[in-house]
């Protein structure tokens, strides 16, 4: 080996708890882009593998009834590769010693046992025998939550009748790999089931024999896409057509979609910041190092080692400690982004996952820190390249101090020598001080930026759900009805207020914008669903016009005051121009909302409900939840509470994951920033402070000196941090906004006191590595070197 | 090149015989700038330097040896006047064509020894024989300065005169052919001192290698073949020693 190298390798072990400390910084980046990446990535492939294999279409649409025949029109429309009808059926389930409402969808199972479209994925028994009325497949995400096996059997009232069916088998579905009942905002896998049925029992039961109220298909290439979409609805409109959609508005699919953006936007965040005080801290180390080498530097050129060899070795020491980080980071970026992959299994049901980290992801991973580290030490690193051999032989000119700023404002005296010796120092460095208070500052906002979304998650149930949405439970009719219906509803032991809603699906235009979503008609001036201002305050509704979420106005970019074209997509599908009365703030999904009086009169009915909103004294829920159930009426009961505790059963465990996931690697920051500055401050001030020392300062008083600075800077750093973590989760939120959600930025109290713990802990630990340091400090031995 | 400085194909010659003159200077000036004041540390040197023989420079603190001999080995640029190293003008030579020039031909020793300290004594030798042409073995250079056996010990477990026999060991190893040292002796003492010199003065001797050494001890300069005394930035008095006085004979 080269004796260069060998040199490289002895200042690398000399400098091993420093290396390693910021080979930890870039470990963390790298591997959050590899965990994002491969994660995506390995999503993204087993999607299209599933989609491909399991054939998932491209259009669908629902319709009221259609004969079977209309298939083969639909399979004439240019473009349009294979046809799926389907039924289509919202039941009640009667679980066993399981007292919540459960609903469910039915799908139908063709007789030919597989379907043209949307396959089913067997994962345990067996596909339901077509013409039997009493076998069920279930979704893997309902079987898991209720602990389903085949074999099992349970109730469910299907078209006003109770029917005993019985599990054959668990599936999965390329349609439901994210399951949510429609009008949830999250999923609720214990209270909502997806099962599928042989076509022919289920057309009996639906009086849908040789007709079909679903349809899908698959196109020969994505161009033909709004096209097909266009003609669909125009065939399907005679037959009460609800407006068909891609894959782009299809639920499961648009979910996932999303999820993509979100890691890719992981991708990008997170590295860049870990990388970013990577590259920072090589630079304050090789930086020192250089300095300290000077003279080694001097002695090579003297040699006839050329200004290109000098580069190369401290290019190559970089270079050594980055993929050092590297190579951990694919490893931690592996395991972790398997682990990921596995998790996000529990949201999103594909029969296999195919994980894999490929090798172009952990080159540009590489490259990416290479890259990064390079840029960061590369002032550094030129300039010990260019280091004239005389200069350099002659030791570097002493540090210049001055008064620091606390001590030109005269408040010097206030200040104990040692106290002042720290603001010396830090005003000698300012870009090091700055950089190092900024690196903290990073630490920290990692952790509010990783973690403020469960704090976000949590405002949003309690605004939709404490503000907005205060019913108990949610009763939806198998169709409009007329309002007496609330009287038996309002007659149920235990209910103490019911407020009726009518759900109209239609699309909005205005100008050339156009917006598929339901009108919700509710009453004005209700109490168990209120609309909210951007101030979340009750906003009345008018008793004429539509109010709009101000997301959707955006969307179409119209204003209050501007005629809105209403295309109702259901009943005698009229169309007409409504005025715009105002805006509403919500979070989730981009809905019109119209005083229920005026949607009635929009639609030309009388007094028709959808459904009504409940609020119940929980000491008769059990009973009302079974009264409930037994009215042929009632399509299905959606309690809140228990739709929200489900969700965060589910979510608990991911957060707590990903909580000390983020811990961990906003520590790694925190330790790496702290710990090489501290010690390229001892490094620097070695003398001084042995001088100090040999003078008979303690070494309480030597160690406040070197640590004094770190906790002033670590103290200036954390509010910074608070401010920089609610920048990036500005940030990151703005690219996931979507008409699915957006994400407010909430921070609580605890999620600043956390990540400012978290930070103090590793300022706390590094620095007490550095002062058992100081603390060996050999007196003689620094006295004798010279500087 | 524009320079006609060709070096590294083994010209010119590095035992060059001609007329013998290794260095010539001719008003040889170094100005440094500090700020607002120029340093003045050259003021017109003129000297030459024959081949295989041994000199020493002499002068007070600041006279300008240091900065003559950094001119001399490549390390530094001259503000005017003209340097030649075998008939090349040194003056007008570039970065790189000094850096070679320097990994040809050119040996140091520095006052304060300057080893790598995360090197073993041998690795010090290797790291500069596997940048030269035609280096000696570096196990050969040890044993010429007595270190054999220490070879394999770091500059911190050596003593400051063993340090210094290693640089020369350093400087040696890639048979150059001038050895600039300075100060070689500076922070050893009389005893140890003697050792090293004896190791310069050996290699002078053995391998006729062009010799500077620069000192503030005068009793030094009995070993050399001239005396070069310089005061404020020039030259002013050459003596030629009838003969050489063995380091072993000198005391200080
Ligand atoms: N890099 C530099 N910048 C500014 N001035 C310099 C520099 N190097 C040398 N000098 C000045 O040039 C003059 C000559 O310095 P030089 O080092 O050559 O003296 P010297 O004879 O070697 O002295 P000493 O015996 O103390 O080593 C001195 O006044 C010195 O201060
Ligand atoms: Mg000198």
């Amino acid at each position: 080996m080269k004796a260069l190298n060998r040199k490289l390798l002895r200042n690398l072990w000399e400098m091993k708890a420093q290396s390693l400390a910021i080979a930890i910084v870039i470990v963390s980046g790298v591997a959050t882009f590899f965990l994002s990446i491969s994660t995506m990535e390995s999503l993204k492939r087993t999607q299209a593998k599933f989609y491909t294999d399991y054939r998932f279409a491209d259009v669908f649409s629902s319709l009221k009834r259609a004969p079977n025949a209309l298939a083969e029109r639909i399979a004439e429309i240019p473009g349009v590769e294979r046809v799926d009808t389907r039924v289509l059926a919202e039941v009640k389930l009667d679980m066993p010693d399981y007292a919540d409402p459960v609903t469910g969808r039915l799908v139908s199972v063709p007789e030919t046992e597989q379907a043209e479209l949307n396959q089913l994925y067997i994962a345990e028994g067996r596909n339901v025998q077509p013409d039997r009325d009493d076998e069920v497949v279930v979704g893997e995400a309902f079987a898991e939550a209720h602990q389903i096996r085949p074999g099992y059997s349970f109730g469910a009232v299907i078209n006003g009748r109770l029917k005993q069916l019985r599990v054959v088998g668990i599936a999965l579905s390329p349609e439901y790999i994210f399951q949510m009942q429609a009008g949830s905002i999250f999923p609720d896998f214990e209270h909502y089931a997806v099962m599928w049925m042989g076509r022919t029992p289920l057309g009996t039961a639906y009086d849908m024999d040789g007709a079909f109220n679903h349809v899908a298909l698959s196109v020969n290439s994505e161009e033909t896409v709004e096209d097909v979409i266009d003609r669909l609805d125009v065939l399907l409109e005679p037959y009460g057509g609800t407006g068909a959609y891609g894959r782009a508005d299809q639920v499961s699919h648009r979910y996932l979609s999303e999820e993509f953006k979100q890691l890719a936007n992981m991708a990008t965040v997170f590295p860049t910041i870990f990388l970013g005080v990577a590259a920072f801290l090589l630079n304050i180390v090789v930086t020192r190092l250089i300095d300290t080498q000077r003279e080694q530097i001097a002695v090579l050129k003297a040699f006839g080692y050329s200004n290109r060899d000098i580069g190369i070795h401290y290019a190559g020491l970089v270079l050594a400690i980055t993929l050092v980080g590297v190579a951990g980071g694919i490893a931690v970026g592996a395991w972790l982004g398997r682990g990921m992959s596995n998790m996000y299994m529990e949201y999103y049901r594909f029969p296999f996952m195919d994980y894999r980290l490929g090798v172009a992801t952990v080159l540009e991973g590489a490259l990416i820190a290479v890259a990064s580290a390079m840029a960061g030490t590369l002032f550094a690193v030129r300039r010990a390249a260019s280091l004239s051999p005389a200069v350099a032989m002659r030791p570097a000119p002493p540090a210049v101090y001055r008064e620091s700023v606390v001590e030109r404002f005269g408040l010097g005296r206030f200040l104990s020598p040692p106290t002042r010796m720290i603001a010396r120092n830090i005003e000698r460095k300012p870009v090091k001080s700055l950089l190092t208070v900024i690196g903290i500052a990073f630490a920290c906002a990692v952790l509010v930026s990783g973690l403020f979304f469960g704090d976000a998650v949590d405002y949003i149930v309690e605004v939709q759900f404490g503000l907005a949405q205060r019913d108990d439970l949610t009763v939806s009719f198998v169709e409009p009805t007329s309002d007496s219906a609330l009287y038996s509803l309002r007659g149920l032991q235990g209910v103490e207020r019911v407020e009726p809603f009518r759900s109209v699906p239609a699309t909005l235009r205005f100008g050339h914008r156009t917006y598929r979503t339901s009108i919700q008609g509710v009453r004005g001036g209700g109490d168990l669903y209120r609309l909210l201002d951007n101030r979340f305050q009750q906003v009345e509704l008018p008793p004429r016009g539509v109010v709009l979420t101000d997301y959707l106005a955006g969307i179409l970019r119209i204003s209050p005051g501007d005629m809105l074209t209403v295309e109702v997509l259901e009943g005698e599908r009229p169309v007409r121009e409504v005025p715009v009365a105002g805006l509403v703030t919500e979070f989730i999904g981009a809905s019109a909302y119209m005083e229920i009086s005026a949607l009635n009169r929009l639609m030309r009915e009388g007094n028709a409900v959808s459904g009504a909103y409940m609020a119940t004294d929980s000491n008769y829920d059990p009973q009302l939840y079974r009264e409930l159930h037994d009215m042929p009426r009632v399509a299905g009961t959606t309690v809140r509470k228990l739709a929200i505790d489900s969700f965060y059963e589910t979510m608990s465990r991911q957060i707590l994951i990903f909580t000390s996931i983020m811990t961990a690697l906003a520590m790694s920051i925190a330790f790496g920033v702290v710990y090489n500055s501290a010690r390229i401050s001892l490094s620097e001030r070695s003398r001084d402070l042995g001088s100090l020392r040999v003078l008979g300062f303690t070494r309480a008083e030597v160690s406040y000196i070197l640590l004094g600075e770190l906790a002033i800077l670590t103290l200036v750093a954390t509010p910074v941090g608070f401010a920089l973590g609610r920048g990036i989760a500005g940030y990151m939120t703005a690219g996931m906004e979507t008409d699915l959600f957006r994400i407010p930025v909430v921070i609580n109290m605890d999620t600043y006191a956390f990540s400012a713990a978290v930070v103090f802990v590793a300022a706390v630990a590094s620095g007490i590595v550095v002062k058992l340091r100081l603390d060996r400090l050999d007196l003689v031995e620094i006295l004798k070197t010279k500087e | 090149m524009v320079t006609g400085l060709s070096m590294g194909e083994g010209l010119p010659e590095k035992r060059d015989v001609g007329d013998g003159t290794v260095f010539r200077t001719e008003g040889l000036t170094k100005v440094y700038h500090m700020g607002e004041v120029d340093v003045q540390a050259l003021r017109g040197v003129d000297m030459e330097l024959f081949s295989g023989e041994m000199v020493v420079l002499l002068g007070p603190s600041g006279s300008g040896k240091s900065t003559l001999l950094n001119i001399l080995g490549g390390l530094d640029t001259a503000s005017g006047g003209c340097v030649t190293y075998r008939g090349m003008d040194l003056t007008k030579a570039t970065d790189k064509e000094l850096t070679q020039y320097r990994r040809s031909h050119v040996g140091f020793v520095f006052q304060f020894y300057n080893l790598i300290p995360s090197l073993t004594a041998l690795e010090n030798v290797t790291i500069v024989t596997e940048v030269s042409d035609n280096p000696m073995d570096p196990r050969d250079a040890l044993r010429l300065v007595g270190l054999s056996e220490r070879s394999d010990h770091f500059p911190s477990q050596l003593s400051g005169g063993e340090q210094q026999r290693v640089a020369i060991a350093r400087a040696i190893a890639k048979n150059p052919s001038v050895l600039l040292c300075d100060e070689p002796t500076g922070a050893l003492d009389s005893a140890t001192g003697v050792l090293v010199l004896e190791a310069i003065e050996r290699v002078n001797r053995e391998m006729g290698t062009t010799t500077a050494v620069i000192t503030h001890n005068s009793d030094i300069a009995a070993m050399a073949d001239r005396v070069m005394r310089m005061s404020g930035g020039m030259i002013i008095e050459v003596t030629v020693n009838e003969h050489r006085k063995p380091p072993r004979e000198i005391h200080w």
